[in-house]
């Protein structure tokens, strides 16, 4: 497979790459570029970060799971372009320097380049837009502190630069590969189709957020592949007056803005759902498609009441989302069958999704319960809830559901319906939390969303001192 | 003068431009081999069979080695050799490397290292506390114990006793950089060893044994570690001798890096405690007596864990005058990780047993924390006679022993005599007369406005049902000094060149502590000059020799004398001769603002250096420093261990969802004594994120093994240290106004360690807002993870 890309400023062309080479490996064994480091080799460290820019602007991005054909037509800027072509420092660099944001320095890379993308894009949520760099040495303070003093600073032109790569010199539609042998880069939605059901054995690669960790943990040789990045016509958003519908490709961040007027609690979820840098690569469609019980897309858009919509060649069908989930690694899902859309219809936003981890940023879910309760003239109309990691699928609680249908919205209810959650669910215990803890926050949270509903303060984000 | 600023980090520009080098970094020769171990999927039991062809034949596979392909010895132990690099037929923890391989890359050697085919036999493994009791499997030949007065019958007569068991976790150090040493051969046997270690002369050591050659055949360089926090202490090991062997049965250069879940599951982390306690109290909140039972979980091998747990009992006392005390400390031997070094070395541990203590008594006995606190302090600084102690006779050393490291220590067992009752000092018998923490604790309460937030946060808690504040005080008292006392020596190589720039070298590692800037700042101090004219260069066995491991705290404090009186000794030397020449007293040549004063005469620092070189005066020099005034006997308990105290005081304040036990720091205010700090920037970076350590140990960091011994938490997708939005909303660190009252390096104290333990403060601040939800004691295990405080608040409203 042959791509092009821009590397701080400098056009790279790689003929015959092996298509699950990963940028960090790339940049470091072959490029010889040592700044960017490798912390954890799976996205969860943030040291090997970079800024990719592409039509949709600036991101950050972890290059260890990040596979070279992906960068196909975009600009790669990494720590050591960060400065300028004199080595003028960017503003975050000198801010990180003057007020002493490095200490052991190794994560420091990965923070400068997440804080070049934010800073680019004019983002000040920095506790947000830095929750993917962990470092072990500073507490943070001082970084939080460069970030700020970098703000009003102007973007270097250097940065801007990048952009204008990405959108005139690569031609949208080209891409090496195509219909050629595997590896497979295909560009629309067809492409796919037609590619899949002729191997549908490849492995489908959406934002290698998942993918990547077979390849650089397990150490599996993925072969065909298939990579969706550049079927554009998978990344729509559409929102009717009657539903709202996700593209398979939409990534976390797309999909949290979208949500955030309708679905707030949702979009506060996805905030906290992994890292910016995870948010950028991983899509909706990959998280409902792989069948992790642990997912936390699936329980909240079932508690949405979402459909799945399915395509293999020119077939499509759909299914409730629900219906998808068979079975502890088990999807409703044939052979060259692939994951084109979810959707959900528009409704009152009645719909709490409380995000249970050891750690707030940038943790899996111990428990992730979804609560859509329709309450009229003081009686639930309908309730919808479904949890994550509670069972081996994402799994709706019918048995509390049906003990709040038709019931007075009172405390007595809720009280009521807590026994069922054990008819719902039997958990297990694993090194994120005991199988009681989890069955008992699941039905806290149920009180946790009357109390909320009540205008009690229930929320520890939401507390200053 | 240099000293005193507070300049940035002296690598910042190369750390945020990339430019700084790892021994990853480093450029190798293009037919470099890599290295990965094998290792053992069961935690207890003997190899039966071995059947590496699989692994031989794997692509780009180069050689496989076992324990019978090492030519000398196969130990990487830093004390009592019972540490095979390669697994000797017996296997003792999951993750123990069995085989060795050499291949093409990096990926290749990892593959390869999946393909070995090996029978065991299995064993049950010892893995809790339980276990190991009841096996009597430990280091040492039973519990030591450290005594002070009478602690039972003082107990016995109290007004109040108070008893308890908790959980204290381990912690994983999770340094960025993981693990890595490059090897590269030079001419006859001689080895080139970089090592991402805090100790270069036991690297130096280990390896030259593993070759079969003499030390000065292995020349050991560090620039830099990317986090060490006592990881990289002996951890290091294995690959450095792993490197070396390969180098020279291949030939080629040979480097080694642990990925992340190789590091997690291969290396040593914080030893976890059981800490049980029974205290008693009089009514106006003296404490009369205390007895602590420690339990600490060692791991497979002896590694550090004698001293660390020396440690522990050395710090049971904390801030407090314990009248009668009893520390009897277990080192159960289970087939885990070797648990090492890491930050505090068993202090933190020992501290949170006498905290809980005074936390579990101020609820017992109604009194505010803080106040009962204060009641049991030391007395206020001051002066006291003191002898230097004697030398104790040497007897004949092995050379072949680990002197340099911290396992080093004695052995033995004496019958406990208790030290009398009484007096301002400790249970091992040290005067406190350095005791700051009056003073900062009433500077602490009027800053952080305590009264008043503890206050509103009662009236919070009375009107809000699901969220509860707490709030919570604690001090640090941290012991400075290694408790081996011959470790605590330095030495440094200076150079003046013709042009007036410094070169130095010291034993000291840079690992993010800032130590090599605070270094120059007293290089430059010295000599008068601009910062900029002072390099330091990788820490380097061929430089300085017979180093002690950067740890203990004691970076600044050691090497900051020793390269003080290698300048010093050039300084003089140039002094004599200028006032030779100028017919002036050496004593009034003075040497400031780049420029050395001799007479009426001003010559720039660079003249003054070309001058000397004229006139053959040698501008080389070594320094060497020892500490003074320390004397300590490990096996009966006492002496003066420690040269002097590092203190702090921490308020945090939290919020905890009662409904599922999130919780979050909301605010926390510190002020911490580093004495005269020689770079207030780097101290207070050094107290940020040591309470952001220490508060993570005790939270969320949890390590979670399965009933078969295997780590299930080996990279941060399940291990979770804080991250960015952790740390306080609200942190006001602040330095004590003061200075060391004993003479170190510009009356400067050390800062590594002691701010981890002002951690503990959140800890007991959980602790306080889970008491809000009833009447009893909330008895916290460590950490507390959201589950745990949940569990916390079922325990208080009698759920479970």
């Amino acid at each position: 497979m042959n791509i092009t890309f821009l590397l701080n400023g400098e056009t790279v062309e790689l003929a015959d790459v092996d298509p699950t080479a990963t940028l960090l490996d790339w940049l470091r064994e072959d490029r010889g570029l040592t700044g960017t480091k490798e912390g954890c080799n799976e996205g969860d460290c943030g040291a090997c970060t970079v800024m990719i820019t592409d039509a949709d602007g600036h991101k950050a991005l972890n290059s260890c799971i990040l596979f070279l054909p992906q960068l196909h037509g975009k600009a790669v800027r990494t720590v050591e372009g960060a400065s300028g072509p004199n080595q003028e420092p960017h503003p975050v660099q000198q801010t990180m320097v003057d007020l002493h944001g490095s200490q052991c320095g190794f994560c420091t890379p990965g923070f400068v380049m997440s804080m070049v993308a934010s800073h680019a894009n004019g983002a000040t949520d920095h506790d947000t837009q830095l929750a993917g760099n962990l470092c072990r040495c500073t507490g943070y303070a001082p970084i939080i502190r460069a970030a700020e003093a970098a703000e009003p600073h102007p973007v270097p032109t250097w940065i801007t630069d990048d952009q204008s790569f990405s959108c005139s010199e690569i031609p949208r539609g080209e891409a090496a590969g195509r219909g050629a042998e595997p590896p497979f880069l295909p560009t629309s939605a067809d492409e796919l189709a037609a590619l899949y059901t002729a191997h549908p054995d490849a492995t489908l690669i959406a934002g290698a957020t998942d993918v990547g960790l077979w390849v650089t943990k397990q150490l599996r040789e993925l072969d065909p592949v298939i990579f969706l990045n550049r079927c554009d016509d998978l990344k729509e958003i559409t929102i009717t007056d009657d539903e709202v519908r996700f593209g398979a490709m939409v990534d976390m961040n797309r999909m949290g803005e979208a949500l955030a007027d309708l679905h707030p609690s949702y979009a506060e979820m996805i905030r906290r759902y992994a890292s910016v840098q995870v948010r950028h690569a991983a899509t909706v469609g990959g998280n409902i498609a792989n069948g992790s019980p642990i997912g936390d897309n699936p329980p909240a858009l079932i508690a949405l009441n979402a459909t799945l919509h399915l395509r293999k060649g020119d077939e499509r069908r759909h299914l409730p989302l629900e219906e998808f989930f068979i079975d502890y690694g088990k999807q409703d899902r044939a052979p060259g069958e692939f994951v084109e859309a979810v959707s959900f219809p528009r409704q009152p936003d009645r719909l709490k999704v409380y995000k249970l981890s050891k750690r707030f940023d940038q943790d899996i879910s111990a428990v992730c319960g979804c609560f859509n309760i329709s309450v009229s003239d003081g009686v639930v109309t309908q309730a919808r809830i479904a949890f994550g990691g509670l069972a081996g699928i994402p799994k709706r609680a019918t048995h509390v559901e049906a003990a709040l249908n038709g019931k007075p919205w009172s405390r007595e209810t809720i009280k009521g319906a807590l026994p069922a959650f054990a008819d719902d669910y039997s958990p297990l215990t694993d090194m994120r939390a005991s199988a009681t803890y989890r069955l008992e926050t699941a039905k806290a949270m149920l009180e946790r969303y009357f109390l909320e509903d009540q205008g009690e303060v229930t929320n520890v984000l939401e507390v200053s001192a | 003068m240099s000293v005193t600023k507070p300049l940035p980090h002296d690598a910042a520009p190369l750390h945020v431009s990339g430019a700084a080098r790892y021994v990853d970094d480093i450029p190798t020769p293009k037919d470099t081999l890599h290295l990965a171990f094998g290792l053992s999927p069961i935690a207890k039991g003997k190899i039966t069979a071995m059947d590496l062809s699989a692994v031989e034949s794997a692509e780009g596979v180069v050689m496989v080695m076992t324990a019978d392909d090492l030519p000398f010895a196969n130990d990487v132990s830093p004390s009592i050799h019972d540490e095979p690099l390669l697994s000797d037929g017996s296997i003792h923890y999951i993750g123990q490397p069995v085989f060795l391989v050499v291949a093409t890359s990096h990926l290749a050697a990892r593959k390869a290292a999946r393909l070995g085919k090996i029978d065991y036999a299995e064993e049950n493994p010892i893995l809790t506390v339980e276990e190991a009791l009841a096996a009597d499997s430990r280091f040492e030949d039973g519990p030591r114990i450290y005594a002070k007065g009478d602690a039972d019958a003082a107990i016995a007569h109290a007004d109040h006793v108070i008893e308890g068991s908790f959980e204290l976790g381990g912690q994983e150090h999770f340094y960025l950089e993981g693990q890595a040493a490059l090897a590269v051969p030079n001419e006859g046997a001689d080895m080139l060893v970089h090592s991402s270690t805090q100790h270069p002369t036991e690297i130096q050591h280990k390896v030259a044994d593993a070759l079969g050659v003499p030390m000065h055949a292995v020349r050991v360089e560090t620039r830099r570690m990317g986090g060490g926090f006592g990881g990289k202490e002996s951890q290091g090991n294995a690959l450095a001798v792993s490197c070396a062997i390969a180098a020279r049965a291949t030939g080629k250069a040979c480097k080694m890096r642990y990925d992340r879940d190789d590091d997690m599951i291969i290396t040593g982390k914080r030893h976890a405690f059981r800490i049980s306690y029974k205290a008693g109290f009089n009514t106006n909140g003296h404490i009369q007596g205390v007895s602590f039972h420690h339990y600490a979980i060692c791991g497979w091998a002896q590694d550090l864990s004698l001293p660390v747990a020396d440690r522990a009992m050395l710090h049971s006392d904390n801030a407090y005058l314990l009248p009668n005390a009893r520390i009897e400390s277990h080192r159960l031997k289970t087939n885990t990780q070797s648990a090492t070094a890491y930050r505090g070395f068993g202090g933190p541990q020992g501290m949170v047993g006498i905290e809980r203590v005074m936390d579990h008594a101020a609820q017992e006995l109604g009194l505010d924390p803080v106040e009962l606190r204060r009641r049991n302090y030391y007395e206020p600084a001051h002066k006291v006679d003191e002898k230097e102690p004697s030398q104790k006779p040497l007897g004949h050393p092995d050379p072949h022993e680990d002197l340099t490291s911290r396992g080093a220590v004695e052995m033995g067992n004496a019958p406990v005599r208790p030290l009398p009752a009484g007096g301002n000092t400790t249970p091992y018998g040290m005067e406190v007369s350095d005791f700051e923490l009056h003073g900062m604790t009433d500077a602490l309460l009027k800053s952080s406005d305590y009264t008043a937030r503890k206050s509103a946060i009662e009236k919070w808690n009375a009107e809000n049902s699901v969220i509860k504040k707490g709030i919570a005080f604690s001090p640090v008292k941290f012991g400075i000094s290694f408790t081996l006392t011959h470790l605590n020596q330095a030495g440094a190589l200076v150079h003046v060149y013709q042009d007036g720039s410094v070169h130095l070298n010291h034993g000291g590692t840079e690992m993010g502590q800032g130590l090599f800037q605070k270094v120059a700042q007293v290089a430059a101090s010295r000599f008068g000059i601009p910062l900029e004219m002072v390099k330091i260069t990788a820490t380097d066995t061929a430089k300085v020799p017979n180093t002690s491991a950067t740890a203990a705290s004691s970076g600044s404090d050691l090497n900051g004398m020793a390269v003080k009186a290698a300048c010093d000794t050039i300084r003089d030397r140039m002094a004599d001769y200028l006032a030779e020449r100028h017919q002036a007293d050496p004593a009034t040549v003075t040497f400031s603002d780049g420029h050395v004063s001799v007479g009426a005469e001003r010559y720039s620092f660079a003249e003054a250096a070309a001058l000397a070189y004229q006139g053959r005066i040698s501008l080389s020099a070594t320094g060497f420093y020892k500490t003074p005034k320390i004397e300590w006997d490990r096996i009966k308990g006492r002496g003066r261990p420690f040269f002097y105290f590092a203190y702090g005081a921490a308020i945090t304040e939290v919020a905890v969802d009662t409904l599922t036990g999130e919780n979050r720091i909301l605010r926390t205010d510190i002020l911490h004594d580093a004495g005269a700090s020689l770079n207030p920037a780097l101290d207070i970076g050094q107290v940020e994120g040591g309470y952001v350590q220490g508060a993570g140990w005790l939270t969320t960091e949890e390590l979670v093994w399965d009933d078969a011994g295997n780590l299930r938490t080996h990279a941060p997708s399940t291990y979770k240290i804080p991250a960015c939005s952790d740390r306080p909303d609200i942190f006001n660190v602040a330095l004590w106004d003061g200075e060391n009252r004993e003479d170190t390096i510009y009356r400067s104290k050390a800062v590594g360690e002691p701010p981890f333990m002002l951690g503990i403060s959140a800890w007991l601040a959980l602790s306080n807002a889970v008491a809000s939800c009833g009447d009893s004691y909330p008895a916290l295990n460590a950490p507390a993870t959201a589950e745990e405080v949940w569990r916390g608040v079922q325990r208080m409203k009698g759920g479970i």
